[in-house]
């Protein structure tokens, strides 16, 4: 049975799209088959990350009206054999998702592959909702900041009460708390709030830490998932949550300024 | 507890608790339209300031369907035209719910007499003036009446713990509203609201580890943060209500 993995945050331009492509990325390439869906009818993005976007051909929502069958509209990564895409409608609303609708693709879905990545749009209306409904786990993308903090917390409640398992009495979804955007530098100026600041407030598990990064831009512009990029800290912390949410033990890095010396100094690091 | 006459235990006849017939002006709504509202009523009170000085007033919502009304707006404006607004009836739960809150009388439809008038006849005959402030209602029921909740409360939930206490074992998020007929326990940050004896039970007590509430209130007297004294902040705390005022004190 697959584990359905929601990418959520209710605050807007966090990274949620960022790191459903990195995550889903890193679990095909430990190996496990993914699917990645992209929620956000109307205002899709996920293929332009994933870099897919010119092979677009039939979407999650006309899987849902039943005017293409899901292996049609399921887009086969090129880098990896074992990740595959449901691009958004971009000429539909969020009316389209239905429940019902959802549920038949998830659980098609679920007869062949290990993960489901469900990409949530920002809000907390129904895209978002019909994201989380069914997860079994929940990944709250969070910048280090007051106002997204608090959308967090608010999608946490939601997650806590609206979903499949909380109405069936079922036990809760795992949550995780994902940093992003993080920067030590501005930390240490007192102006971001710090790991602990946000874990205080949110009390929940820290799945990873990932730096404000130039990397993450770059590989939004050229559609390659930011896990690819391995020189990369943003990369790399992709990497330890992956690997963490898988349920590895890693410390988590990036969270110190580092100390850099007169060669890094004067050539960039 | 927190009230106590001084002359009560001495006298049996302290005070006697009678059903008295009161004829009071009843506003019935017909629509949700504050504005228009307010220009009728302003009128109307022209013709008869004297009358309607300080009047006291029932809000009648049965007529009114199931449409959203900004309440404690509609009392303000009442209350901003010298009425005194003191009871509500009909309306939907919610309206009901925030009355409580404003410390309004529910007023029942008419056959149903008031709960309130029968439950204070019965309660008559008890000596002690402590039941002064919940008289009107029969004290909640502590125990097994009350809500245990183990799971952080985030931003944007509710929780009432009906005719008992509350009793929150971790974090309570900005935003997220606790309410409870009886008393408030929260053992984690409190960050949220917390409103403890709604139905107004002024013997209820909020009780915290760590007091940064946005607001708290005790049977509808309520303090927002900016009132909050910052040094309580990171201390175990109770709050009560001693003489109709709101008192925080270190445990």
């Amino acid at each position: 049975m697959a584990r359905i993995i929601v990418v959520t945050s209710g605050k807007g331009g966090v990274g949620k799209t960022t790191t459903a492509a990195a995550f889903s990325m890193g679990l095909a390439k430990r190996g496990y088959r993914t699917a990645v869906i992209d929620f956000d009818v109307g205002l899709r993005n996920l293929d332009l990350i994933m870099g897919c976007e010119r092979r677009v051909v039939y979407d999650f929502v006309n899987v849902l009206n039943g005017e293409a069958n899901l292996n049609q509209a399921l887009i086969r990564d090129k880098r990896s054999d074992n990740l595959y895409v449901l691009p958004a409608s971009q000429t539909r609303d969020k009316e389209a998702l239905t429940r019902d609708g959802v549920q038949g693709v998830l659980d098609e879905l679920a007869k062949s592959f290990d993960y489901i990545v469900c990409d949530s749009p920002a809000g907390i209306e129904r895209g978002a909702t019909m994201a989380m409904y069914f997860a079994d786990d929940a990944v709250v993308v969070t910048n280090p900041e007051v106002s997204s903090v608090r959308d967090s917390d608010r999608m946490l409640g939601i997650l806590a009460s609206k979903s499949r398992r909380a109405e069936n009495n079922e036990e809760p979804i795992r949550e995780y708390l994902l940093l992003t955007r993080y920067s030590p530098e501005r930390v240490e100026k007192g102006e971001m709030l710090s790991v602990k600041d946000v874990q205080d407030i949110l009390s929940l598990d820290l799945i990873g830490v990932i730096p404000e990064s130039m990397a993450v831009l770059n590989a939004s512009n050229s559609g390659v998932p930011v896990i690819l990029d391995e020189e990369s800290e943003a990369g790399q912390a992709y990497m330890d949550m992956v690997g963490r949410y898988l349920g590895e033990a890693l410390p988590h890095r990036f969270l110190e300024v580092p100390k850099k010396g007169l060669f890094r100094r004067l050539f960039g690091g | 507890m927190s009230v106590t006459a001084p002359q009560g235990q001495a006298e049996q006849a302290a005070f006697e608790l009678r059903a008295t017939t009161f004829t009071l002006p009843t506003l019935r709504l017909f629509s949700a339209d504050l504005g228009e509202l307010s220009c009728f009523l302003e009128t109307k009170i022209q013709q008869a300031p004297e009358f309607f000085r300080n009047a006291p007033v029932v809000v009648d919502l049965s007529h009114l369907p199931e449409v959203a009304l900004d309440f404690p707006l509609l009392v303000g404006l009442l209350r901003g035209l010298g009425l005194l607004p003191i009871g509500v009836r009909g309306g939907s739960e919610q309206h009901r719910e925030t009355a409580r809150l404003m410390d309004l009388a529910i007023l029942s439809q008419g056959s149903r007499g008031p709960a309130a008038a029968v439950s204070a006849k019965a309660a008559a005959p008890a000596p002690a003036a402590a039941q002064h402030g919940a008289a009107e209602r029969p004290a909640p029921a502590a125990g097994p009446a009350g809500k245990l909740v183990t799971r952080p409360v985030r931003s944007g939930q509710r929780l009432y713990a009906q005719g008992g206490d509350l009793v929150v074992l971790a974090p309570v998020s900005s935003g997220a509203e606790l309410m409870a007929d009886g008393n408030i326990h929260v053992y984690g940050p409190l960050r949220g609201r917390a409103l403890a004896g709604v139905k107004g039970n002024g013997d209820a007590r909020i009780f915290c580890q760590d007091l940064r509430a946005e607001l708290i209130s005790v049977a509808g007297h309520y303090r927002v943060s900016e009132n909050l004294d910052p040094a309580l902040a990171g201390r175990p705390v109770q709050v009560r209500l001693q003489d109709g005022r709101l008192i925080i004190e270190a445990l």
